[in-house]
Formats: C-alpha cells, structure tokens, sequence
C-alpha cells in the first residue's frame, strides 16, 4: 500500500475539515512549498519564468477566481478577459498616480477595484441564468475592452493606446519594469498565488462556500435554509473579480509589461480561462491549478515536439496545437465531466486499497 | 376566550400550547386558477398538524404560502401573535420555519455532512474576514456547528452516509437526508411536504419514527402534506381536509374521516 490512511485517524471535527486530512498529501504539499520558495528561484531562468512559471502562476489566479463564481457559485461568466483589464488599467492609474504605493498595495487595490466592477455587473445575475447570464457577461467583456481602447484617461492619453509599467520595487528588489529579475518576479506571483490559494481554500470549505455550492445546485432550496441569493451570487462576484483583477494586474505589469487591451485582455482570454477550470475540475481549488498547468505548459510542449524536434514550419505548429487541445479538452469533457481534479481523487481513493481491491 | 392562549391536551397526554401561526382567509390565484379559495386554519405550539387532500387541491401552495414562495392575493398570516408582513423565503427562514419539498431539493453537488451544515446556515455568524483567515472565530463555529449536526446525523441513522455525494443516495435515504437538512436548523415550525412519498411501509414507518421523535424530543411544531390515510391517522394530532383549493374538513382525524365533504372528495364524487 503506497499511499495509505491506515492508523491516520481523525480525533475532532476540526481535523476532520482539514484541507489535506492525509499525513501523505500534507506532506506533499510542503514539499511543493518548500520547493516553489526555496529551489525554484535559484535555479529559473528567462525562459522557464516567462514561457512556464510565471504565466503558470499568473493564471492560477485567475482560474481559482472563476472558479469560485462558475465552479462552486454556479455563474457561468465569459467576463474574465474584460475583469482581467480592469485590473490591469487599475495598476497602471494608481502606479502613474501615486508613484510611492507599494506595488503589493497597487495589485490588492487592483483586486479590490476589478471587485466593485464586478459586483455591478454580476447585478443581472438575480434575474438571468445560465446560458443568458453568460451572453450578458459577454456583453460586459466586450464593453470593458471599448472603454478601455476609447477613454484616453485610461491609458494617460499615450499616442500608442497602450500601456506600459513603470519600474516598481518590493523589499528592495524591481519587480516590474524592463530590469526586474526572473527570480524577483516569480517569486512576487508565487506570494499572492499561495496568499489567494489559502484564501480560496478558507472561504470554500465554510459557510460562505456552502452558500454558494447551494446557489449553484438549488436556489429554491438555498433560498428556504436562509440564503438571501442576490448578497450570496454578489458576494461569488466580488471575491471572483477581486482575484481576476488581481491576476490582471499581474500580467501587466510584472508579466507584459506593456499591454494593448484588446491583445491581451480579448475574448479568448475568457474563453482560456474557462477551458482552465472545466479541464482541471469545476468547484476544485486544486483543479484550478491543474487546469492552469495543463494549458499553460501543453502549448510549451506541443511547440517544443514540433517546431524544435521535428522540425515543422510554425504556422502549422499552431493550428495543430489548436486542434491538438480542442481534442484534448472534449476528451476530457466525455471521459471525465468533473475534470482532471477528479481523476487524481478517484486513482487516490484506489491507491489508497491497493493492492486489495475492497 | 382569547385566541392565543387556549390549550388543548391529546389522547396520548401531551399538551398543545397557543396559536404558532394562523392563516386567515387566504386566497391565491395564478391567473385564472385558484389554487387556495378563501382558507382559514391554525397550527398550534407542539401540535403534527397534517393537510390533506386529493391531487392539486392546492396543499404544496399552502405550504409555498406559508414559506414565501407564493404570495396570497387575499388573507392575512399570523406568525407568533403577530401578522406577518409579505417577506421573501429566506427572511422567514430566519424566522425559524423550515421545510422539505415534495421533489427532494437537496444540493446534489455536496455530501450529506454538506447538505446538513447547510441547514445550519442561519446560525452561523462569522464574517467573511474569519471565513478567510479560518483559524479562529470561523473554525470554532464550523466545530460547534458540526457537532449539533452530527446530532442530527446519529438521530437520523445516517451515519455510514455521511461523506456519500446525495446523488449516489437511493431516494428514501436522500428523504431522510432533507429531513436532516431542516431539522438541522432547529425550526419552531417544520414543515414536510409528502415526506413518505415513495416509500415501502418500512422506509415509511421509519420516516413516521423520526417525525413522532422529532416533536417529542425537541417539542417541534410540524405541518406535514401526506395522502397515506394510515400514517395520517396515526401521527397527527389534527388534519385539515383541501380539495380544488377549499378547506371541507378540519378536526382531529376521527373528525375528519367521519366528515361527509371528506368522504365525497375521497370517493370522488362528482364535483359538478
Ligand atoms: N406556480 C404555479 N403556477 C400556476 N399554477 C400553479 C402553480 N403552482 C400550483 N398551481 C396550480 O395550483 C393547483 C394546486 O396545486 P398544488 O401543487 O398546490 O396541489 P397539491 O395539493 O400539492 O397536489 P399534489 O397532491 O398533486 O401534490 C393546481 O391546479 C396547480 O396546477
Ligand atoms: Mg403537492
């Protein structure tokens, strides 16, 4: 028996609701920590930051935020690319507004602007559901990136309509700007990822995640236990928003540097997102990470086989890893609804007998 | 005498106290149906009231009245002595009534414990600065939380169900879990709508066991919807008789089935 539970009972209900009930598993994720703080930033480099872990990162974020109101609220939102601007041209304001905010000050209050908007357009969710909500979110999408190309304010009226990040530090080290160092910047998306994972974790497992998962499989039902649903589907909204702002910000200014909004923050970026949490597991904080790793390194990897090693011209590399993971994505859809997330946790529970089957 | 300080004692010995709540008159109508023509009852402190009647004589939209689903065009309720203003389900979920649903409702997503910790949803209080920290205020509540609803969880007998998905669950336990999630909230007033539909006579006197119990042991107030005569006659202490949205019959249930209205709408007599 590999992976076991045996003689790893659980004494109180607080032990019992923990995040990794198995010694194994807790272990394993301080490993992963220990790793992520203590190796990886001595050893990343250019490539491996930009191409991997830093994008990785960035869209873990955002992953966990959608997941959060699609996932476990049940709102299906095509906004992320439009709330994910919002965060963006909110760190650009207050960087070129108040050059002395601590860059770790400008992202959360980046976080924090994205939650108002997001809150404001999360409105109709009282009245539209499903299918409609998501032609409404659509709406918002497209709107955020118009105002975003059309009010020079946003952009301090600069001749290209782009935006780019001024140089900014954290304890000492240049985390955005053209100087900022692969390390310094990985590590400043790693402190809010495991900030925003915990955060995640925490407000899922309790009484505000049970509301939502209530919305999400029955608003009459949740309605009757004493759910108010439109405090509840705002409440999804804000936190959600608050994430994906602060992912936006993040791939601005430490990722890109420089942004043109309909670029960077399009429709597809939505649609990226969403692949993200249904590929890696809806309501599944760890899925969201999975889901952001899949499709985060699975282009790296199809470019390396068939541009590097086999030598294929680059155009027909691309539309072939678009083929390639439009196949993979409805693979997963048929063989597992509920994402890769949940393959791991049925092969866990079948470690966890083996080698007896019962 | 005074309408809510009159008593009345069972066959088996328990007391009934006052009025809990008191529907006057109400009438509600979807367009042109009229699903509840002009009712008036009472349900009493401690008492199994039981609403009974043929298909659509509008018993499931009494209870959505009495819940806040529906909103009567006519009539007044009176909750605790006082008449209640119109309110959305969730407030009057804080008033401590709770229900189950004629089509199970549970959240198909979560595990029993889930579905149960959600009824205590009402009493729990921390804000969403300790949700997020969880060490603390949050974790504190979530434990003493769990603890009243493992209670209910031992009471119910589901034990060995306690991490299963409610949907993999056969229908009589996924009852049994809805039962759960509203007892878990501790309600003055539950309220069942057909809570044995469905059900072999054992599941059924199983359900009739922990119904009896739940008004013993914690002196809960219910209002059950059930077209099983037999457990109609056994459980409940007085029965109200609907059919095509009237009330034709309330009393105890030897009162009512000797009642010559009921016994026409039973044997189906032409409604003309
Ligand atoms: N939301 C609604 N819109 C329109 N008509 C409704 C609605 N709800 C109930 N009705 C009508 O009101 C009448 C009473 O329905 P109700 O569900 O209350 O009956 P019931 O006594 O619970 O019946 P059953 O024993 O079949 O559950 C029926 O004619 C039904 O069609
Ligand atoms: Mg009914």
């Amino acid at each position: 028996m590999l992976y076991r539970e045996a003689g790893d009972y659980k004494k109180s209900y607080a032990e019992d609701s923990q995040t990794f009930p198995l010694k194994l598993d807790r272990y394993g994720y301080y490993a992963i920590l220990a790793i992520a703080f203590l190796v990886v930033p001595f050893v990343i480099n250019d490539y491996w930051a930009s191409a991997v872990l830093i994008p990785f990162l960035i869209w873990s974020i955002a992953s966990l935020g959608l997941n959060i109101l699609t996932g476990y609220c049940g709102q299906v939102s095509l906004g992320t690319g439009g709330f994910m601007a919002v965060g963006a041209y909110a760190s650009y304001k207050l960087m070129t507004s108040f050059p002395d905010l601590n860059i770790m000050i400008i992202v959360l209050l980046s976080g924090a602007i994205t939650a108002s908007v997001g809150v404001l357009f999360g409105l109709p969710s009282l009245r539209i559901k499903g299918f409609y909500l998501a032609v409404a979110t659509l709406a918002a999408q497209f709107f955020l990136v118009w105002l975003f190309n059309k009010v020079e304010w946003f952009y301090n009226y600069s001749a290209s309509g782009q935006i780019s990040a001024p140089t900014r530090s954290m304890l000492g080290f240049e985390v955005t700007g053209p100087a900022a160092s692969a390390s310094a910047k990985y590590l400043f998306c790693l402190v809010l990822v495991v900030l925003f994972a915990w955060i995640a974790r925490n407000l899922t497992r309790g009484r505000i995640g049970r509301s939502w998962m209530a919305i999400r499989d029955m608003d009459i039902a949740a309605e009757i236990i004493g759910v108010n649903p439109l405090k509840t589907k705002l409440t999804a909204f804000a936190v959600s928003s608050f994430f994906i702002g602060v992912a936006g910000a993040l791939f601005f200014a430490v990722y890109l540097g420089a942004v043109e909004v309909g670029e960077a923050f399009g429709i597809q970026k939505s649609f990226l997102v969403l692949f993200m949490i249904i590929i890696g597991g809806l309501g599944s904080v760890l899925g969201s990470f999975i889901g952001a790793a899949f499709l985060v390194l699975m282009p790296v990897l199809l470019k390396n086989i068939m541009v590097i090693r086999l030598g294929w011209p680059g155009d027909l590399a691309g539309h072939l890893e678009l083929v390639i993971i439009g196949g993979i994505i409805m693979l997963t859809l048929v063989l597992e609804p509920h994402g890769i997330a949940q393959i791991w946790r049925v092969t866990k529970q079948k470690l966890r007998l083996w080698p007896f089957p019962h | 005498m005074t309408a809510t300080a009159d008593t009345y004692e069972t066959p088996d010995g328990r007391t009934i106290g006052g009025k809990v709540l008191e529907m006057r008159n109400i009438t509600l109508r979807f367009g042109g149906v009229v699903a509840i023509k002009d009712i008036s009852f009472d349900i009493r402190e401690g008492e199994i009231r039981a609403i009974i009647g043929p298909n659509g004589a509008g018993k499931s939209s009494m209870l959505n009245v009495i819940n806040g689903f529906y909103h009567p065009q006519e009539g007044e309720i009176w909750f605790h002595g006082e008449k209640r203003k119109p309110m959305k389900p969730y407030q009057i979920a804080k008033q401590g009534i709770a229900r189950t649903f004629q089509n199970i409702a549970l959240f198909k997503g979560m595990s029993t414990l889930d579905n149960i910790m959600t009824g205590r949803f009402n009493q729990m209080k921390t804000n969403m600065l300790a949700q997020m920290l969880w060490k603390g205020p949050a974790e504190r509540e979530e434990v003493e939380n769990r603890e009243i609803v493992e209670k209910v969880i031992d009471f119910l007998e589901i034990q060995a169900i306690r991490k299963t998905p409610v949907g993999a669950l056969p229908y009589g336990l996924q009852k049994r879990v809805e039962l759960g999630r509203a007892l878990a909230a501790q309600p003055k007033l539950l309220l069942l709508d057909e809570p044995m539909a469905g059900m072999n006579v054992e599941e059924k006197e199983d359900m009739s066991r922990f119904i009896l119990d739940v008004n013993d042991e914690f002196g809960t107030t219910i209002a059950l919807i059930e077209h099983d005569m037999g457990v109609v006659m056994d459980i409940s202490d007085r029965v109200v008789v609907m059919d095509y949205g009237k009330k034709i019959g309330d009393g105890t249930p030897d009162e009512v089935i000797n009642n010559q209205d009921v016994i026409d709408a039973y044997l189906g007599v032409d409604h003309g």
